[in-house]
C-alpha cells in the first residue's frame, strides 16, 4: 500500500507550470496540468539533464527547456521521433492538497 | 351539381392555399366567402421581414391580389371578423349580419402570446405578427437613435431585430434560454448566430428574465431580474405564439390546444374543416410554413370529396435574415444510440452538426454554409441509408457519388458554378477561366479573381482547383502551418488576431479551431506575444506560456543555473554600480563574471532560489534588469561620441541611452539590439545591428535589418534624419512596425527581407501620419511593459515562489 506525504497546495503550482521537491533521491518536478492534474516526475530531462520543471507544460506533456524534447507526463517516455524515459511517481490531488508516494522519502539506496 | 357554399375563415397562407388547390382540382365547385380580421387579402406572412427589413415592398408579398378574387368568384369580406358560428343553423355571424354555408373552413391562424408582466399594455409594447405591426415598426425606426427591444430570441423575434437594426434603430434582444434559436439550434451553432448578430450591433442578452416594462403614457424601458434596464421606443414581443381558437371553443367544436381536426382536416363537426397554426393534429401544433401547406393540399381534397390524410412531414427552418446562413432539420438532440459528425471551420463561421440513428440521417444543424441544407434534408425526409457515404456525408453532395472520397476527385467534380469562395463569391469557373488566362499560382488567382484573398479559408480549395486543372504542371508553394496544433500560418494567426479581435488565448484557440487543448511549446510563446503586441491593454501576459528565460526573467545555463545581467543604459556604468555588481557576485557566490558583447556585465551560475534577493540588491543599487535573455529590447551599444572623442560628430552616447530609456521593456518578434556610432569609423559595429544609427556632421544615418549571428550582413539604410527626436522617433515607429507586424522569431532583417525595405520606409518614414501613429501605439504599449520585471519578482513575500516546494531530505534526515 502506498502512504502518501502532502507536500503542500495545489494554488502554489501555476497552472501548466511546476514545482520542485527535493528527495533523497534528486529532484521532482511536481506539475500541474491546464485541467489541475498532478503529475511527478524526476527533475531531469533524459537527453541532457535539463530540469523539467522549467519546461512549458502543454496539454498531458512538458518540453524540455533545454533542448526541446518533449515528454508524456503520464508515461514520462519521449513523443515524436524521440527516445528517452523520465521516472514517474505516484502523486495525487485530495481536497487541494499534493500527495506524493512516501518512498521517495527513503534515504537512496546502499548504491 | 349544385354548387355549394363555402365560407372561409381568416385569409391567411394555409387557407390562400386550400382555395388555390380548390380552383385547380374542381373549378366552380364552391362558392367561396372569404372573411380576413386584416383589411386585405393573402399575402406571404412569412416574407414580411424582409418588408421590415427595407428589402421588399408589401406589393411584392402578395399572393392574391384582387383579380385572382375576382376570376375565381370569391366574395371578399376583408376588414370584417366573424363573431359567432350557429352550426344548427349553418350560418357565421358578423357585424353585417349572417352568411349562411354549406362547408366552412376555420383558418384563424395563431395570436401571439403576450407575457402577462406590468407594462404590457403601454402604448408601444407590440407583438411582431402582421403587416400593421411591421408598419409600426418602420415608422418607430424614422426616429433618429430609436431604440428597440425584443422579447424573444427565437425565429420571428430574430427577424424582427434584425430587420429593425437594418431600419438603423438600436436593437436589444432579450432570450430566457442559454442560447438563441434553442428549438432549432444547439449551443455551437447559437454561439456562432449570436455572435453574427452582435457583429451586426445587434445587443443579445441571453437567461434574461424581464420583469417589467416601464414607461408613463409610452413604453420607455424594459427592467429584467437581474436589475438591467434597457432604453426602449418600442418593444416586441416574440416569445410565442398560441392558436387561435376562440370561434371553435364558442361553437363547442373539440378545441384541446388547438382545434383537434382528423387526417382529413375536419373537425368534430363533419361540415366544418379547419387548417393552418390554429389546428391540433395528433396531439401536434404547427408554426411552419411547410405542414401548413400540406393541410391545405388535404383539405382541398376533402372539400372535393377525394381520399387524402395529412402527414406530418419534417420540417426544415431558416432564418430569413440576410447575411445570416442558418438552417436546422430533424431530431438533433443527444441521445442513445444516436452518432453525431461535426465539422467546424470557426475562421470562416462554419458549424455542421450532423446526427444519426442506425445509418440514417435524423437531425442537422448548420450554421454559416447552407448550401448543402436541402440535400441533408431530402436525406432525413427520405431516410436513406447512408453507410456507404458516412465518410464523407458531412462534405455534401458534392463529394458524392463515387467510390473515390479522394478531395482531388471531388474538386475535380464540381460544377463551374460551384462556389469556392464564399467571401467573394468566387464560382469554380471564373479560377479555372483565370487558370487557362495565365494565372498559374496562388496569388496569381488571387490577384484576377479576389478568390481567397479575404478570410483565406478558401485557400486550400482554390489550390486545389489549380491542381486539377494544371495537373503536374502546377507546383505548389511550401505553407508552413504556426505549429502542429493548427494549419494556419504564423502571417494567418496574426492577421486573424487583428481582423476578428481575438483578445485572449482561449479565444484564438477557439476560434481559430486549435487541434490540442492548449497549445504547445511552439504556438504558446507566439500566441502569446501576438495577443499582447495587438492588444497591450487588454492582454494580460501569459508568464506559464513563456520560454524558461522570459519566466525566470534570468538566462538558464546548461547546468540548471541562471545568469544575470544589470541593465547599464547605453554601455555607460558607475563605480558605485560596479561596487554593486562585485558585491553581489561575492554574497552568491558567482563563479564567474564575464564582460558582455553588448558592453555589460554577465554574472553566470546563480541558483534560481538567489534570483529575488539578487534582484533585490542590484535593485537597491538603481539598477534594472538588461533583458539579456528576452525577445525584446537588449542592448543599445554606443560608442563616447563627442562628449570624449576627437572625431565624434555628434553625442552618440547620450542618443543611445535615450533610445534605450524608450525602447526598454518592450517586447518584440525577437530579441532587438541597437548600436549608435558617432562618426563613420563606427566604433559601436551599429551597421551589423538589428538598428544602427551611424552620426556623420549633417544628421543621423538609421540603418535597419543587419545580422552578426549565423547570418551576418550590413544594416540597410532606413533613412537619414537631421535631428536627433527625428531619429529617434523614426526607429521607435520601425520598432513598433516591426512589433505589429512580423512573425514570431523573425529578427528584423528577415523580416525586412520578406516585407521589403521600400514598404518599411513609405511606413515609418514617408508618411508622417502612419509614423506618428506607429509611436503613439508604441506609447500604448509601452505604459504597460516599460517597468523593471526584476522589482516585481523580488518582493520578499513572493520569494518563495522561486525555492523548492517542499525538501523532503531533511525530513528524511530527522
Amino acid at each position: 500500500m502506498t502512504t502518501w506525504i502532502d507536500i503542500g497546495s495545489v494554488v502554489q503550482i501555476p497552472r501548466r507550470g511546476a514545482r520542485v521537491v527535493k528527495t533523497a533521491h534528486g529532484c521532482v518536478a511536481v506539475f500541474r496540468t491546464h485541467d489541475d492534474r498532478i503529475f511527478a516526475l524526476d527533475d531531469r530531462c533524459p537527453h541532457k539533464g535539463g530540469p523539467l520543471s522549467e519546461g512549458i507544460v502543454h496539454g498531458t506533456r512538458v518540453t524540455c527547456p533545454l533542448h526541446n524534447l518533449v515528454l508524456d507526463l503520464e508515461t514520462g517516455l519521449a513523443t515524436g521521433e524521440d527516445q528517452g524515459r523520465v521516472a514517474t511517481h505516484p502523486a495525487r490531488l485530495e481536497g487541494g492538497r499534493i500527495l506524493l508516494d512516501a518512498t521517495l522519502l527513503a534515504k537512496r539506496s546502499a548504491a | 351539381m349544385m354548387v355549394q357554399k363555402l365560407v372561409v375563415i381568416g385569409a391567411g397562407m394555409a387557407s390562400g392555399r386550400v382555395l388555390e388547390h380548390l380552383f385547380e382540382d374542381m373549378p366552380g365547385a364552391y362558392d367561396v366567402t372569404l372573411f380576413g380580421a386584416e383589411p386585405r387579402g393573402n399575402y406571404n406572412r412569412i416574407m414580411l421581414s424582409p418588408v421590415l427589413s427595407g428589402e421588399k415592398t408589401y406589393e411584392d408579398i402578395v399572393t392574391h391580389d384582387a383579380a385572382w378574387y375576382d376570376a375565381n368568384a370569391v366574395t371578399c369580406r376583408f376588414g370584417e371578423t366573424v363573431t359567432r358560428i350557429d352550426r344548427a343553423r349553418k350560418v357565421v355571424v358578423s357585424a353585417k349580419g349572417e352568411t349562411p354555408y354549406d362547408k366552412l373552413l376555420i383558418a384563424t391562424g395563431s395570436a401571439p402570446f403576450m407575457i402577462p408582466i406590468a407594462g404590457r399594455d403601454l402604448p408601444g409594447v407590440m407583438a411582431y405578427r402582421d403587416l400593421d405591426d411591421t408598419n409600426a415598426m418602420v415608422a418607430a425606426s424614422a426616429k433618429p437613435g430609436a431604440k428597440a427591444v425584443v422579447i424573444g430570441g427565437g425565429l420571428l423575434g430574430l427577424e424582427a431585430a434584425a430587420g429593425q437594426r437594418l431600419r438603423g434603430m438600436e436593437v436589444v434582444v432579450l432570450h430566457l434560454m442559454g442560447h438563441l434559436m434553442e428549438r432549432q439550434l444547439d449551443p455551437a451553432a447559437g454561439y456562432l448566430l449570436q455572435k453574427d448578430l452582435e457583429r451586426r450591433g445587434i445587443h443579445v442578452h441571453c437567461k434574461a428574465q424581464t420583469k417589467a416594462i416601464l414607461g408613463n403614457g409610452k413604453v420607455e424601458a424594459v427592467l429584467l431580474d437581474d436589475g438591467t434596464v434597457y432604453d426602449a421606443d418600442i418593444v416586441v414581443m416574440a416569445v410565442g405564439i398560441r392558436p387561435e381558437t376562440r370561434i371553435a371553443t364558442d361553437a363547442h367544436l373539440e378545441v384541446e390546444r388547438g382545434i383537434v381536426v382528423s387526417d382529413q382536416m375536419i373537425t368534430s363537426d363533419p361540415d366544418i374543416l379547419a387548417v393552418g397554426e390554429c389546428v391540433q393534429h395528433d396531439g401536434q401544433l404547427f408554426g411552419l410554413v411547410a405542414p401548413l401547406y400540406d393541410m391545405a393540399k388535404v383539405a382541398a381534397k376533402t372539400l372535393t370529396a377525394e381520399a387524402a390524410a395529412f402527414r406530418p412531414q419534417q420540417t426544415s427552418t431558416k432564418l430569413k435574415v440576410t447575411g445570416v446562413d442558418l438552417f436546422s432539420a430533424g431530431d438533433f438532440a443527444e441521445g442513445e444510440g444516436r452518432e453525431e459528425i461535426v465539422f467546424r471551420d470557426p475562421s470562416r463561421g462554419v458549424y455542421k452538426r450532423l446526427v444519426l440513428q442506425d445509418n440514417r440521417l435524423i437531425g442537422a444543424v448548420i450554421y454559416g454554409d447552407t448550401a448543402d441544407g436541402n440535400w441533408f434534408f431530402g436525406l432525413i425526409k427520405d431516410k436513406t441509408d447512408i453507410a456507404e457515404m458516412r465518410e464523407t456525408l458531412i462534405f455534401g453532395p458534392a463529394y458524392q457519388g463515387g467510390a473515390s472520397a479522394d478531395p482531388m476527385a471531388a474538386v475535380a467534380a464540381l460544377p463551374p458554378e460551384a462556389e469556392i469562395c464564399g467571401c467573394n463569391g468566387v464560382c469554380k469557373g471564373k479560377i479555372t477561366e483565370a487558370i487557362a488566362g495565365g494565372a498559374t499560382t496562388l496569388e496569381a488567382v488571387r490577384a484576377r479573381t479576389k478568390a481567397s484573398s479575404s478570410c483565406g479559408s478558401c485557400t486550400g480549395l482554390v489550390e486545389q482547383v489549380l491542381a486539377v486543372t494544371l495537373g503536374d504542371a502546377y507546383a505548389a508553394p511550401a505553407v508552413k502551418p504556426m505549429c502542429p496544433c493548427t494549419d494556419l500560418t504564423h502571417e494567418d494567426v496574426r492577421r486573424l488576431i487583428k481582423s476578428q479581435a481575438l483578445k485572449s488565448m482561449p479565444a484564438v484557440m477557439q476560434e481559430l479551431g486549435w487541434k490540442t487543448s492548449c497549445g504547445c511549446h511552439s504556438c504558446r510563446p507566439a500566441l502569446n506575444f501576438y495577443l499582447l503586441a495587438d492588444w497591450p491593454l487588454e492582454y494580460r501576459d501569459d508568464r506559464q506560456s513563456r520560454f524558461v528565460n522570459e519566466r525566470n526573467h534570468a538566462n538558464i545555463q546548461k547546468d540548471g543555473t541562471y545568469s544575470v545581467v544589470p541593465r547599464m543604459w547605453g554601455g555607460v556604468t558607475s563605480a558605485r554600480e560596479l561596487r554593486a555588481i562585485a558585491d553581489a557576485a561575492d554574497k552568491y557566490n558567482v563563479p564567474m563574471v564575464k564582460v558582455t558583447g553588448g558592453q555589460r556585465i554577465d554574472l553566470l551560475g546563480v541558483k534560481k532560489e538567489d534570483l529575488p534577493a539578487m534582484w533585490a540588491d542590484l535593485n537597491a543599487a538603481g539598477m534594472v534588469s538588461g533583458h539579456a535573455y528576452s525577445k525584446g529590447l537588449r542592448t543599445v551599444k554606443t560608442c563616447v561620441g563627442t562628449e570624449f572623442c576627437r572625431f565624434g560628430t555628434q553625442d552618440s552616447t547620450g542618443l543611445g541611452i535615450k533610445l534605450e530609456k524608450l525602447l526598454w521593456g518592450a517586447w518584440t518578434p525577437h530579441k532587438v539590439k541597437l548600436g549608435v556610432s558617432g562618426c563613420p569609423r563606427n566604433c559601436a559595429e551599429a551597421t551589423c545591428k538589428d538598428v544602427g544609427v551611424v552620426c556623420v556632421d549633417s544628421g543621423y544615418e538609421i540603418g535597419v535589418a543587419g545580422a552578426a549571428g549565423m547570418e551576418v550582413k550590413a544594416t540597410e539604410l532606413l533613412a537619414k534624419a537631421t535631428t536627433e527626436p527625428e531619429t529617434i522617433e523614426i526607429i521607435t515607429a520601425f520598432v513598433q512596425l516591426y512589433r505589429e507586424n512580423a512573425r514570431y522569431l523573425d529578427r528584423p532583417w528577415k523580416w525586412v527581407a520578406k516585407v521589403g525595405l521600400p514598404w518599411v520606409q513609405a511606413t515609418v518614414v514617408d508618411d508622417l501620419a502612419a509614423r506618428r501613429a506607429l509611436v503613439e501605439r508604441f506609447e500604448i504599449s509601452q505604459s504597460v511593459y516599460r517597468k523593471d520585471p526584476w522589482a516585481e519578482h523580488a518582493r520578499p513575500e513572493d520569494r518563495a515562489d522561486w525555492a523548492p516546494l517542499a525538501d523532503l531530505t531533511l525530513e528524511a534526515a530527522e
